[in-house]
């Protein structure tokens, strides 16, 4: 493993551990999906405009895993600052986008409890088919999803490093990204000026992936869409940092103080 | 391995609520000095003094103002990321830790960020627990542990890769007695090792006892420079004389002030009485002028005795 790779891993399952030991996140990982996967399949029910109730489901999982990563992905980079870790973890040798993509990556991955508690909910409540037409390219497409996820609040956390207030930037795109990404109501019934701006985020290829691997359909191109364009965050995310980081030495803005 | 020229770091921030005008805070106002290899350099000064701006543009986490710096030969605008691998960093408090993991998993995090190899890992994280007292603590949440052993566990992060220079910024802050002794002891064993030592502190029994030099820091500047034997030299020739009184005003302290050889008067409030004490300069005797003085003040316990580096440090720093 090149040491990129294991520094990633490491913090990772650090971060995973950290936040899976704290009660208040793995309740709101948990619970708050359920509010959305009831309101979603109350919806569907009632106009029979979906194909399924498993692609209501699926769509209020992913909307967990956003909605975590949203309000998150700016408390952790804020509480490593409260923590007085921030610092300690810029004075590292190491990139900060190895340092900071973990944390997001991790808060990403939080909600795969949301998977899990959203699709038992529509199952034992509602009744939700839960059979997967692709269980492989399904494996393959969630933790797609999440990574893409991950990677989008990363190129928003990185301006958390420099600007502390920047939490109430993500917490305001937490409802615009589940519309334009086609989590709640398929792309087709928004405007055509929507649709350019939904092919350039990740999420809705991950989310199109894990839906066309459970119902049917061509996962290739999504999943590929979705890990391509991660790729670009990431790339988009280190310039940022680079940027960011010697902005916030010369502002003093990565202490409380 | 440390060299600071003319440095300097300016805050800028607002003030206001409704008007915000912008408002700049000078820190460090120009310091220089140097730190040979293997030495323990202590910076001291009271709180706002500057120490840890000078610490953290040291460590690459500010960019200075203006004037320059160097550690280990290299620059800490320009070489940020070869000065972080070869620099290690500990600050006091509770702070800096992942709470809800255990001590090893922290360590290991940090060896992985620091670069230090999967092979070696085990056997430096072992190492450095031995080194901080924690063997056998390491598997236990670091919330559960006591502020001393947390400090302990932070020297221990601070020097996983083996660093030549390691920057302590007043590591022994709200430790209880026992455990500052030990985190002394530690910080003795690391200059024994081999590395070189940057120190601050406000307490001055920590900085006469470990610091080959010491430079005293107020208001941004550096205001003496030396051994602790030199400050205090430089500072006295005389005598400290301690009067406990009850109610001194301050044209009493005015009055002392003007007295012919008084060099300083600190007054220190403690509960229901007051401690003067009073620098002199010379060996005159100089108890019955300054009791006459205070006619009028009940006066207490009166003492003389020989200046220690508090002394110094109290005249350098209220001399500014």
């Amino acid at each position: 493993m090149t040491r990129g790779l294991r520094v990633f891993w490491t913090g990772f399952v650090l971060h995973f551990k950290n936040l899976s030991a704290s009660p208040f996140m793995m309740t709101t990982a948990a619970i708050w999906p359920l509010v959305y996967a009831t309101l979603a399949f109350l919806m569907f029910r009632a106009t029979h405009q979906a194909p399924s109730l498993l692609y209501a489901a699926l769509g209020a999982a992913v909307m967990g895993i956003w909605s975590t990563t949203a309000t998150s992905a700016g408390g952790a980079i804020q509480q490593q600052r409260w923590y007085g870790i921030l610092e300690i973890l810029v004075a590292a040798p190491t990139r900060l986008i190895l340092v900071l993509a973990p944390i997001t990556v991790a808060i990403a991955g939080i909600g795969i409890y949301s998977v899990c508690s959203t699709l038992l909910w529509g199952r034992l409540l509602f009744g939700v088919p839960l059979h997967v037409s692709h269980p492989l390219l399904f494996a393959v497409a969630i933790p797609a999803a999440v990574l893409s996820i991950g990677l989008l609040g990363l190129v928003l956390a990185s301006t958390f490093v420099v600007y502390r207030s920047a939490q109430h930037l993500s917490q305001a795109l937490e409802y615009p990204i589940w519309t334009i990404t086609g989590m709640l109501i398929p792309l087709s019934l928004l405007p055509g000026w929507i649709t350019p701006v939904a092919w350039a985020l990740a999420p809705t290829w991950g989310m199109r992936a894990v839906r066309h691997a459970a119902l049917g359909g061509d996962v290739g191109v999504p999943l590929l869409a979705c890990l391509g364009l991660s790729a670009a965050y990431t790339l988009l995310a280190m310039l940022l940092l680079h940027h960011f980081e010697r902005l916030a030495r010369e502002r003093a803005t990565l202490s409380l103080t | 391995m440390i060299e600071a020229i003319e440095l300097r770091r300016t805050y800028r921030t607002t003030t206001g609520v409704i008007r915000r005008r912008p408002l700049e805070v000078e820190a460090v106002r120009g310091i220089t000095f140097g730190v040979e290899q293997g030495e323990l350099f202590g910076l001291l000064g009271p709180n706002g003094a500057g120490k840890t701006t000078t610490i953290k543009m040291l460590i690459t986490l500010l960019l200075p103002t203006a004037g320059s710096a160097r550690v280990l030969g290299l620059d800490v605008v320009d070489d940020a990321r070869e000065i972080r691998k070869r620099i290690g960093y500990v600050f006091g408090g509770d702070r800096g830790l992942y709470e809800r993991l255990s001590a090893l998993d922290n360590l290991r995090y940090f060896a992985e960020l620091y670069g230090v190899s999967g092979k070696a890992q085990r056997r430096r994280i072992d190492e450095v627990l031995e080194l901080v007292g924690l063997t056998g603590r390491e598997q236990e949440r670091v919330e559960g542990y006591s502020r001393g052993m947390r400090q302990r566990l932070h020297i221990a992060r601070g020097i996983l890769h083996d660093p030549e220079v390691v920057f302590l910024d007043e590591p022994t802050i709200g430790v209880d007695p026992v455990g500052a002794r030990e985190l002394r002891q530690t910080i003795s064993d690391l200059v024994a090792a081999g590395k070189t030592v940057l120190l601050t502190t406000h307490y001055m029994f920590e900085a006469d006892s470990l610091c080959d030099r010491i430079a005293v820091i107020a208001k941004g500047r550096i205001v003496g420079e030396g051994t602790p034997t030199e400050l205090k030299a430089g500072v006295h020739a005389g005598r400290v004389t301690e009067i406990e009184a009850f109610g001194v005003d301050d044209a009493a302290v005015t009055r002392l002030k003007e007295i012919d050889g008084v060099t300083a008067v600190n007054v220190e409030e403690r509960d229901q009485k007051q401690l003067l004490v009073v620098q002199t300069s010379g060996e005159r005797e100089l108890t019955a002028i300054l009791l006459a003085e205070l006619d009028g003040v009940e006066v207490g316990r009166v003492a003389s005795r020989e200046p220690t580096l508090e002394d110094a440090y109290v005249a350098l720093v209220t001399a500014e």
